[in-house]
């Protein structure tokens, strides 16, 4: 896996209270792309935040002896986030697309999606326990344009 | 943050501040059924104060969309910012609840 050299690293614990605080700091620091603030409110917390949740919820299983650890290095054209719990992974090409017929009224399946759909790249590792999140900022995306 | 209940002509009126999160999501449900099981069968969920809806919070407005429906009634949203509508859209939900532009369209009706 590249290496990363965070400009903020983050050790969250495994609770479902700590995420919104989390996503909300990460947020505060990228204030100077202020030109990506839709881009960033929208489909940056939102990646943000689904993968965050999965990591507490599904990875760590909420046990409070695991962490979660955040990397966010913000640069010129992009950020990039990484999301590393310590659970023992899963294989994402096993979520089904909650928007088929079949799946539109399930309760749960859209984290993955929403991830993908808001975000440049979603990239996992082959143990399936670390995600990488890009957001570029000179790209679109339907009605989420730069504000 | 939090989620205010009121009767408006015979609707359960939820009002959700702030943000429909993983960590939140169990006290709308609670506070839905509560409801439910008290006999109310009209629901409008109001958005107009909320900022965020995570895939937790969407997923419990579906699976309470369906405890309602499976009792008789309905439950219809109102008040969806751009972004939040927009999350609507991407996972296709804006085509199985009833979404009004306000409290008042989504009463209307009702």
């Amino acid at each position: 896996m590249d290496t990363l050299d965070p400009k903020l690293v983050l050790d969250v614990p495994s609770d479902v209270r700590a995420i919104e605080e989390a996503v909300d700091y990460v947020l505060q620091r990228c204030s100077e792309c202020r030109a990506q603030a839709r881009r960033l409110r929208l489909n940056f917390r939102v990646g943000l935040t689904e993968a965050l949740s999965n990591a507490v919820l599904y990875g760590n299983g909420e046990d409070p002896s695991k962490r979660v650890r955040v990397e966010v290095v913000i640069g010129g054209t992009a950020i990039t986030a990484r999301v590393m719990d310590q659970g023992e992974g899963f294989d994402p090409r096993s979520v089904p697309d909650p928007t088929t017929p079949d799946n539109l009224c399930r309760a749960g399946g859209r984290g993955l999606f929403l991830m993908r759909q808001l975000l440049d790249e979603v990239h996992y590792n082959d143990q399936g326990n670390c995600v990488t999140l890009v957001l570029r900022f000179d790209s679109g995306f339907g009605g989420a344009a730069t504000a | 943050m939090g989620f205010s209940v009121t009767k408006q002509g015979g609707v359960t009126v939820i009002d959700v501040e702030g943000q429909l999160i993983v960590g939140n999501r169990q006290e709308l449900k609670s506070k839905v059924l509560e409801e439910l099981d008290g006999g109310d069968r009209k629901f409008v969920i109001d958005f107009s104060r909320t900022g965020y809806i995570d895939s937790s919070g969407l997923g419990v407005l579906v699976s309470l969309s369906k405890k309602i429906r499976e009792q008789g009634g309905e439950l219809r949203l109102s008040s969806l910012n751009e972004d939040l509508r927009t999350l609507f859209e991407l996972t296709k939900l804006d085509t199985l609840f009833r979404i009004a532009d306000s409290r008042e369209d989504a009463l209307e009706g009702f």
